[in-house]
């Protein structure tokens, strides 16, 4: 049977127009909402050209997607916990503990390390292993144990802090394996490496999220959790499923950070207080924070932009006492942007 | 019966929604001491006119005039609420909140802000007396009965001053006997000067209480007239227009009486001695089976525990003990997603909660059970092959839409109800559970719901265990078990089934000889 048809069969008050015409339409809607933050880069991207001649030089911008790329791993991360319905603030301990206990376990006793002396691989299967149980906890207490999200993950930080300053005694390790600071510190030609990483990381958990059954469940889950149910999606699999994601994508963002630094300070995730960026790119990229809404173009959008305004209000030399409230304003006006151009459902 | 101009007034309103006309030029009057009926299809524009009347939406052209004066500003919310009050189908009542509180919200008895609570409380028993309404002021309305939710909401209305009341399907959870006394309170508010707003997709309610009706097609007010002088088959017809004619041949082709009965003796379904807890009507023991081919139907009053039983079968609702064997396989409690790989279709009660995840498309909905079959075997699935495995269904189900891709929400309740079944029919299930599937659905969709339901299973030979408390759905049935209080009371074998033995045997009465 064909479109035409069935519409024939059917008493309608719509205006004749070919279904295939309208659902491309549609499809183009769903990319205007995802990309509503383009305008806001756009603008962004002048002011940084006036406000520094350096702004467009290709070092510059390398370093604004190195600094992103970190950054973008946890918000692909975050958006998918929030698509669920869910929230978790202990990414950004994750995000210090991964690579801390990582880079212990490798980096010889003068260097503040255990004694191991692990090498690079069985390092980095330490950092995912510590993402996996971070998440596995998480998402167990959370969603079988129905532990209120936001206080669980809000402690766990804090918990996953202490871990990281006891068990070097707040040192910064430094020396891990070039193979280790591979993904974090290396170039292609001009290109980091975490961006290209980053990008494609990107690219696949978008095509995931459109084009793979369980991508779909995440927003039934996050959209109607009881439909999604009855209609025989495990939704608690699905649920600790994206926790333990993204704790992974967390633990990787952590060590494209430490790679980047050459060192895991022990500042690195909490003491900096990442979250509030990446719940920001997130929801500003128009993740709805009620769960089921969201894509990861907006995402990277959003990312994008916060990384714009920080290097924007760098080269400006604004007064660095000033710097966190004009900060927290253009995240603000990004988000108003984000609801006139995105229309009601964005930026909830 | 009352001189002057009518209390409220609708004058050529005119609403659109993006690409679909709700409303269009439509006029209507109410008059003090008296009831109207608004019926019409769903998506007939019934809601938007309500919304518009009581000032929650502002009409795109066209006005409304209280006792002949321009209705306030949309803004100016207590105004409105003053002249005109809404009790809608899902209770709007704060359940944390005591009946006196609901009864006063926004508007308590003080001073500065301060709540004079002895004054809120004599006067909420004041006019519950006034009113006869028997319901406790001191009482946290989530402890009281649906029945006593909207006498508070009612009475939230008289005491703000309001003559005007729009109830909007006021009996859709309401039992029989609960039911009549709804009548006996309306028709006391209308002997009193109140005029009241009737919406129903019962049409012998209408006929009871209302002097008048006003139907609504596409948006259009099709028919005003006395209920006096019309007939139930002519306000259908009003209602459903020309289009929908054949829809009614083919429910009568496939009713319980003519079907032939190919059912085998094959038990596909055995459930034995459930019992379960459950707020909306616990379990003590309910037995029952379905043969293979068989539709079996399930009634009882509100808290008898008919949809606690559908639920358990399906495995949305946990039971302490019992067993429920499928398929000669015993199905694990709590487990939606192994009872439907074994073959049970659901469609839920609650369409809302449970039939759909609004802000998808369609397509996406209906294959949402099917998902794992579709998919590729590393997972992946495109939205085309969603849309060509939806294709058919939504035929077969005449799904109204802009096309497969619309998001649920977007949909006229007996669409979204229709995306619902499709979900359920998808998976070609070998039992079919339905859980007062015809609730909140107009007429004609009714018919072309149960109509589609009896024809399924006789293409495919599946079996229907159809949950219900509407008589009319049970008569595409083989057998009716009538639940009462958690226990089987009796089962009715021989359609057509009397409302009256069905209304006595759900009460736990004989009359004649129901049993056999």
């Amino acid at each position: 049977m064909t479109e035409v048809r069935e519409k024939e069969a059917l008493p309608s008050i719509e205006p004749a127009l070919p279904l295939e015409n309208r659902s491309r339409r549609l499809a183009a809607l769903a990319f205007v909402r995802g990309a509503a933050l383009l305008p806001v880069i756009a603008v962004l991207l002048i002011i940084g050209s006036i406000t520094s001649p350096v702004f467009f030089s290709i070092s510059n911008l390398a370093g604004v997607g190195q600094q992103a790329s970190a950054l973008g791993m946890c918000v692909i991360g975050e958006a998918l916990i929030i698509m669920i319905g869910g929230m978790d603030l202990s990414l950004e301990g994750t995000f210090g503990l991964a690579p801390m206990i990582s880079a212990w376990l490798m980096v010889p006793v003068a260097a503040f390390g255990a004694g191991t002396l692990w090498g690079p691989v069985p390092g980095l299967l330490a950092l995912l292993a510590v993402g996996v149980a971070v998440g596995l906890i998480n998402g167990f207490m959370i969603v079988k144990f129905r532990l209120n999200g936001f206080i669980w993950t809000l402690a766990m930080t804090i918990i996953l802090y202490g871990f990281q300053d006891g068990i070097t005694t707040g040192q910064t390790l430094p020396d891990e394996p070039a193979a280790w600071s591979y993904l974090g510190s290396q170039y292609w030609g001009q290109i980091p490496v975490s961006l290209v990483f980053t990008v494609l990381v990107f690219i696949v958990v978008g095509l995931f999220l459109r084009y793979h059954r369980w991508g779909r469940d995440i927003y039934a889950v996050g959209g109607n959790p009881s439909a999604a149910r009855a209609a025989g999606i495990r939704v608690d699999r699905i649920r600790i499923g994206v926790y333990v994601a993204g704790s992974v994508l967390a633990a990787i963002g952590g060590l494209m950070e430490a790679g980047r630094d050459l060192a895991v300070t022990s500042t690195q995730g909490y003491p900096e207080g990442i979250i509030f960026n990446v719940f920001a790119a997130a929801v500003i990229g128009g993740v709805s924070l009620k769960g089921g809404r969201g894509g990861m173009l907006g995402a990277a959008l959003g990312v994008v932009l916060l990384a714009l305004v920080q290097n924007v209000l760098d080269l400006g030399n604004v007064n660095n006492y000033w710097i966190d409230a004009i900060d927290g304003a253009v995240i603000l006006f990004a988000l108003i942007m984000a609801r006139v151009i995105g229309g009601e459902a964005a930026a909830e | 019966m009352s001189a002057g101009p009518p209390v409220v007034e609708a004058i050529q309103i005119s609403k659109r929604f993006a690409s679909t006309q709700a409303l269009l030029d439509v006029d209507t009057a109410l008059l003090a001491g008296c009831c109207l009926g608004l019926v019409g299809r769903n998506g007939a524009g019934k809601s938007t006119l309500v919304s518009i009347l009581c000032g929650l939406r502002a009409p795109d052209s066209g006005e409304v005039r209280f006792d002949g004066e321009l209705a306030p500003p949309l803004a100016d919310i207590g105004a409105w609420r003053q002249r005109i009050s809404t009790v809608f189908q899902h209770s709007m009542t704060i359940p944390q909140l005591t009946v006196a509180e609901n009864i006063f919200l926004g508007e308590q008895p003080g001073r500065r802000g301060f709540v004079n609570w002895r004054a809120m409380r004599a006067q909420t028993r004041r006019v519950l007396r006034e009113w006869d309404f028997n319901v406790d002021p001191g009482v946290e309305c989530g402890a009281l009965t649906v029945e006593q939710r909207q006498i508070v909401e009612i009475a939230g209305a008289l005491v703000r001053g309001t003559r005007i009341l729009l109830l909007d399907e006021p009996t859709a959870a309401l039992e029989r006997d609960a039911v009549r006394r709804l009548f006996d309170r309306v028709r006391a508010l209308v002997a009193s000067g109140v005029a009241v707003l009737y919406i129903s997709h019962h049409l012998e309610e209408v006929f009871e209480v209302c002097q008048d009706v006003l139907v609504l097609r596409d948006g259009e007010v099709v028919l005003t007239a006395p209920t006096s002088a019309l007939t139930q088959d002519q306000l259908v017809g009003a209602m459903v227009g020309e289009i929908e004619a054949p829809v009614v041949t083919a429910r009568s082709g496939s009713g319980g009486a003519l079907r032939k009965v190919k059912v085998s003796s094959e038990e596909l379904l055995v459930v034995s001695d459930i019992v379960a807890a459950s707020q909306r009507g616990s379990l003590f023991g309910a037995s029952l089976t379905v043969r293979a081919g068989e539709r079996v139907g399930l009634t009882g009053l509100l808290g008898a525990g008919v949809a606690t039983l559908g639920r358990a079968i399906v495995g949305t609702q946990s039971y302490e003990s019992g067993s429920i064997i499928f398929d000669g396989k015993p199905l694990p409690p709590r487990r939606p997603a192994a009872a439907l790989a074994a073959g049970v279709g659901y469609i839920p009660e609650d369409r809302w909660l449970e039939g759909f995840v609004g802000q998808l498309g369609i397509a996406e909905n209906v294959t949402m059970s099917i998902a794992p079959h579709l998919a590729s075997r590393l997972g992946f699935l495109t939205p085309s092959k969603r849309m060509a495995a939806a294709r058919p269904l939504a035929k077969e189900l005449s799904l109204v839409s802009r096309g497969l891709n619309q998001a649920v929400d977007e949909l006229s309740g007996g669409n979204q109800q229709k995306v619902s079944v499709a979900r359920a029919l998808a998976s070609e299930p070998k039992l079919i559970v339905a859980i007062t599937p015809t609730r909140g659905v107009d007429v004609a969709s009714k018919e072309l719901l149960l109509a589609a339901l009896a024809e399924i299973t006789r293409a495919t030979g599946a079996s229907l265990l159809l949950a219900s408390d509407e008589f009319a759905d049970l008569q595409i049935c083989d057998r009716v078990i009538v639940l009462v209080r958690g226990q089987v009371f009796t089962e009715f074998t021989e359609p057509p089934y009397e409302d009256e033995e069905l209304i006595a045997a759900t009460e736990g009465l004989l009359v004649t000889a129901g049993r056999d």
